[in-house]
């Protein structure tokens, strides 16, 4: 079975700061991360190749340095990876990233299924998958909590939605965005290690891909940012302080809208 | 400090490092508490390659040396001491193969030991030979193309769960030193049996138990180097692996060193964080300093090993004495420090306490450890 | 390159602070020699410099493209609704009630509904806002899938060409959305909070939390129609329901070949029925790390049960396992906007926060006065929860009496 898992380098937005006083954001000193969702893409990629035979392949599009997340890959137990990366790609929204990796998919040839993460902790739309999907018209199923059974033919995997599981069976190929509830990401292993220092990283650019300036990166992004601004902030009101039962006594009168300012 | 460890050692630390936070902490008070093994850990520890660490590339290792071990094991000590010594029993176990095994030998049972397939372990001690291991009454008797062994070896780490034991019994007791010899013995074989489970005081996730040699024949082959050679056996595995103890004593006293900066960073009492108190603040500099010293004794003398240096027998002796009468003091300072909630055994430091006790005892007490120094020394002096 | 989409501008004002320098994640600002600013061709006009810059120096101006001819042709707001029980769901109304805002009344505002069974949700989607809805009905499309339903909206928008389309943020409206976007070609928006129409251009401003809700970014898609946005659920509005509201009923023909797919579902298992639905709560009462054992979300449960409210929970708590996962509030769990929120030994990082922000009110119990939820709470509680807690379930107790 040949695997292909999308993963992306992030800021570490759990560790971004505001600054207090201008209320913008602090990037510097923010390290770089393999987008956590990934983690259990790569995870589950892998435990199907133990499983049934086969290889593992990460990608991602990004800058240079995005390089140091394909080795974390192969340290993990990827078995290579590809850097797709070229100035044309900067500045890419949604349908431009995904049109980009769709074309490194179909460059990479005879995919069973590409693994994405939930969502991208910097971007937060959830989006790519799916639209890699359209791209490379294949069939699709999100919010993956648990894959079932997967053979060269098809997949049954439960879809985690809000009423509860939906149990999808889908044909290969397929793109599939895998929740943190599907396994437990497994620790390096010494050998990965080694081997990801040694990895060759092969990257691909527009031309590797056939690809046209107009459809990757800025210009090939239908969507622009137009203000970005930290959010309002709600500013914090009064603060009590005292024993716990006068404090008590006051948090009564508000909850049960009894006196002063419920 | 920088010990100049290079890529792949930092590598197995980080490893260790991570392997420790995800699955040992969640986990390490409630093995400690029903006394039971950490097999899951223990397969997640395989899947690192980190049984390879100690076994030669041929034989389907990575060979790392000593140095690694001692990183290893001082790093998964310093989440727990009994997972830790789980790991690295294994190493003890397979040291008596690797140091003086067959080509046939080696090529047979070091493989499955390095993918952590198979668990081993090293039985030696009995109830009266502990200090005193010449005092061994276990018999292997010659009988055709087997031996045939009657005895019974105490406390011995694995005890149980390991398939794949290094042990050494009497083929003539009139002998002397030249009286035992050292078999491999493999779970399964008829004659052979566990006694019961030990309920210690520390190290609890380790699994320590008696095994019971019943007329248990174990095929010629399985004779380690030559008869006659056991006790030398005995003597190179257990120098070899003495840094290991040490590495686990740092570890320890490592954890218990973090856990009272953390604490002490925390806990106010009168209006300030109690890591402002020059008395606090003189305890933890001392911890600090012995188990900074401690650690570089143990890797000089892992580094001496690696390098084939010859004579490390009273070096390593003493980075075992020291580092492990460290890691007691530091875990002791390190209850103190958290006062109430120290001896509590919601908090971590009285387990780390308690793991620390044993490592002035095994693989040689501290009292024999000093007596093994002294002669040497005066040996030395004498030479003069 | 990217000068065809616009510029990064540097006014005469820049003092050379270099704030901006620090911000900009593709490293394409410096300080020159001169002590000014200077963008280099990595600028991806992501405009998050603007913010940042103290002087205000600092302004990206966009060439917005786009056949006008070929815009002009799309009008109408089309709104994908969907189904809980052969019922419109919550989310369905909450995205008609916006629709019906950005429309100003002059937007024809359509809702889209694909089930094995209409019922009578057509005439519900009216009185909630509709002036049309479509209706997909189908023996196979009871439940949702990924091709039907990328089929059915994509024929839907080219047949009506709408210029904007909306659709819940839900795991029905990630999975289809992203698929119809990228096959027309156009812009899609994820997890929209705020919706407008700017007066200048017409265009359609969609903004939205990124960063794990540290920034909010305004996005819009100037060249293509439609404009396509998922929108959060559970912040915007619903109107309150018109019964005098008439609209016009359109029942697509669907074929076989339209329902059909490479995917199929295979069965669906709901949720348990005790569970718990905390978005729909007045009160939640939410308990975090500051709880420290399961046992002690006891007290909470009683003091939720005192006051009718919901019992929720920080991210901390739940990955401790000491509550279960439906209850968690925050980036990665749900949004609420209840009347009251009340934060129990939760310290008030950005991702709770941003599925709590919008309470009415917000009241933290903390021991630590430096804890963040400080900041943005109505009234904050410094004490131990322990004794607060306790002594407020006695007080309440006490006064009903």
């Amino acid at each position: 079975m040949k695997f292909v898992v999308a993963i992306k380098q992030v800021p570490d937005t759990a560790e971004v700061r505001i600054d207090p006083e201008r209320g913008t954001l602090i990037r510097d000193g923010v390290p770089s991360i393999m987008n956590p969702f990934d983690t259990y893409a790569l995870e589950e990629a892998m435990k199907w190749r133990d499983d049934l035979g086969g290889t593992v392949t990460v990608i991602t599009m990004g800058p240079p340095q995005a390089e140091s997340v394909l080795r974390e890959a192969v340290s993990m137990g990827a078995d290579d990876a590809v850097l797709i990366s070229d100035r044309a790609f900067a500045g890419a929204d949604t349908w431009a990233t995904s049109h980009t990796i769709a074309a490194a998919v179909k460059k990479i040839g005879g995919v069973d299924a590409v693994f994405f993460g939930k969502q991208a902790i910097d971007g937060d739309t959830a989006q790519t998958g799916p639209s890699v999907a359209a791209s490379l018209d294949w069939p699709q199923i999100t919010f993956v909590g648990r894959v079932r059974t997967l053979d060269v033919k098809s997949i049954i995997a439960e879809r985690y939605v809000e009423t509860g599981v939906q149990v999808v069976q889908a044909d290969l190929p397929v793109v599939l965005t895998i929740l943190k509830d599907a396994n437990v990401p497994r620790v390096p292993s010494l050998r990965g290690k080694m081997k990801s220092r040694k990895a060759e990283i092969p990257v691909w650019g527009l031309s590797d891909l056939g690809l046209s300036p107009d459809e990757t990166g800025l210009n090939g992004s239908p969507t622009k940012v137009v203000v970005t601004s930290t959010p309002e902030a709600r500013t914090g009101g009064a603060i009590h302080t005292g024993t716990a039962d006068e404090l008590a006594c006051k948090l009564a009168d508000l909850l049960l809208g009894e006196g002063g300012d419920a | 400090m920088n010990y100049m460890l290079n890529e792949d050692i930092l590598a197995i630390k980080e490893i260790c490092a991570e392997i420790g936070e995800k699955y040992i902490i969640p986990v390490r008070a409630e093995l400690d508490e029903h006394n039971r093994f950490p097999t899951e850990i223990m397969k997640i520890i395989a899947r690192s390659d980190l049984f390879t660490i100690y076994i030669p590339e041929e034989y389907g290792g990575t060979g790392m040396g000593a140095i690694s071990l001692v990183v290893a094991t001082e790093e998964l000590s310093r989440f727990c001491g009994g997972v830790a010594v789980s790991y690295a029993a294994n190493a003890l176990g397979a040291m008596p193969i690797i140091l003086m095994g067959s080509e046939e030998q080696k090529k047979k049972y070091l493989p499955q030991l390095a993918s952590g397939e198979k668990l081993c372990a090293f039985a030696l001690t009995e109830s009266e030979a502990g200090s005193d291991a010449g005092g061994i009454k276990t018999r292997a008797i010659k009988d055709g193309d087997h031996y045939v062994l009657n005895g019974t070896k105490q406390w011995i780490t694995n005890g149980g769960e390991a398939q794949i034991y290094t042990v050494i019994a009497l083929t003539d007791p009139e002998r002397g030193p030249r009286g035992a010899s050292a078999f491999i013995v493999e779970e399964g074989t008829p004659g052979f049996s566990y006694g019961k489970k030990e309920d210690k005081m520390g190290i609890r996730a380790s699994a320590t138990r008696e095994l019971v040699f019943e007329d248990c024949r174990v095929p010629a082959e399985n004779l380690i180097a030559r008869e006659g050679m056991g006790f030398m056996v005995a003597m190179r595995t257990l120098d070899n692996s003495r840094p290991g103890v040490a590495a686990q004593a740092v570890g320890i006293a490592q954890g218990a060193l973090e856990e009272a900066l953390k604490y002490a960073s925390e806990r106010k009492q009168f209006g300030v964080r109690i890591d402002s108190f020059q008395g606090l603040q003189f305890m933890l500099a001392d911890m600090g300093t012995q188990i900074e010293a401690a650690r570089a004794l143990t890797y000089s003398v892992a580094r001496m090993i690696d390098n084939g240096d010859k004579g490390f027998e009273k070096e390593s002796a003493m980075a075992k004495v020291f580092a492990s009468d460290v890691a007691m003091r530091v875990t002791t300072d390190a209850v103190q420090i958290l006062g109430g909630y120290g001896y509590m055994r919601e908090y971590p430091v009285e387990k780390m306490m308690r793991d620390a006790k044993i490592t002035q005892i095994y693989e040689g007490t501290n009292q024999i450890q000093r007596s093994v120094i002294a002669r040497a020394m005066i040996k030395e002096a004498h030479r003069k | 390159m990217h000068k065809m989409s616009g510029y990064l501008e540097i006014r005469e004002n820049c003092t050379g602070c270099g704030i901006c320098v620090r911000t900009c994640p593709v490293g394409a600002l410096s300080v020159n020699s001169k002590r000014k600013a200077e963008v280099s061709e990595d600028c991806t006009l992501c405009s998050i410099c603007v913010d940042s810059c103290p002087f205000k120096s600092l302004a990206v101006h966009h060439s917005f493209g786009g056949n006008k001819e070929e815009l002009e042709k799309y009008s109408g707001i089309l709104v994908l609704c969907e189904m809980r029980n052969h019922s419109p769901d919550r989310s369905a109304y909450e995205l008609l009630g916006e629709a019906r805002k950005l429309s100003a009344g002059s937007k024809e505002v359509t809702a889209l509904i694909i089930t094995d069974d209409a019922s009578d949700a057509a005439e519900k989607l009216i009185r909630a806002g509709a002036d049309r809805v479509v209706t997909a009905v189908h023996r196979n499309l009871e439940h949702f899938s990924t091709e039907p339903w990328n089929t059915i909206l994509t024929h839907v928008i080219r047949t009506d060409k709408p210029e904007i389309v909306l659709a819940a943020a839900t795991t029905t409206g990630r999975d289809v959305m992203p698929r119809v976007s990228k096959s027309l070609d156009t812009g899609l928006t994820a997890d929209c909070t705020e919706l407008h129409i700017d007066p200048k251009n017409g265009m359609l401003m969609q903004t939205r939390p990124a960063f794990g809700g540290n920034i909010m970014a305004t996005i819009v898609c100037d060249r293509t129609r439609p404009q396509m946005s998922t929108v959060r659920p559970g912040v915007m509005k619903p109107l309150e329901p018109d019964c005098s509201r008439t609209g016009r009923i359109v029942e697509l023909q669907i074929t076989d070949s339209m329902v059909a797919g490479r995917s199929r579902v295979l069965e669906f298992i709901p949720s348990q029925g005790d569970e718990v639905d905390i978005t729909e709560a007045e009160t939640v009462i939410s308990g975090g790390r500051g709880m420290k054992d399961p046992a002690n979300f006891h007290m909470l449960h009683e003091l939720a049960h005192l006051l009718g409210a919901t019992v929720g929970a920080s991210r901390a708590a739940v990955d401790n396992g000491w509550i279960e996962y439906p209850r968690q509030v925050g980036q990665t769990g749900k949004t609420v906007q209840p009347k009251i929120y009340l934060a129990v030994g939760i310290s008030g990082a950005v991702q709770h926060r941003v599925g709590m922000q919008s309470s009415d009110v917000i009241y933290a119990v903390n021991k630590d006065p430096d804890a963040g939820i400080f900041q943005f709470c109505s009234h904050g509680f410094v004490g131990d929860l322990f004794e607060i807690i306790p002594a407020l379930i006695k007080e309440i107790k006490k006064r009903r009496g």
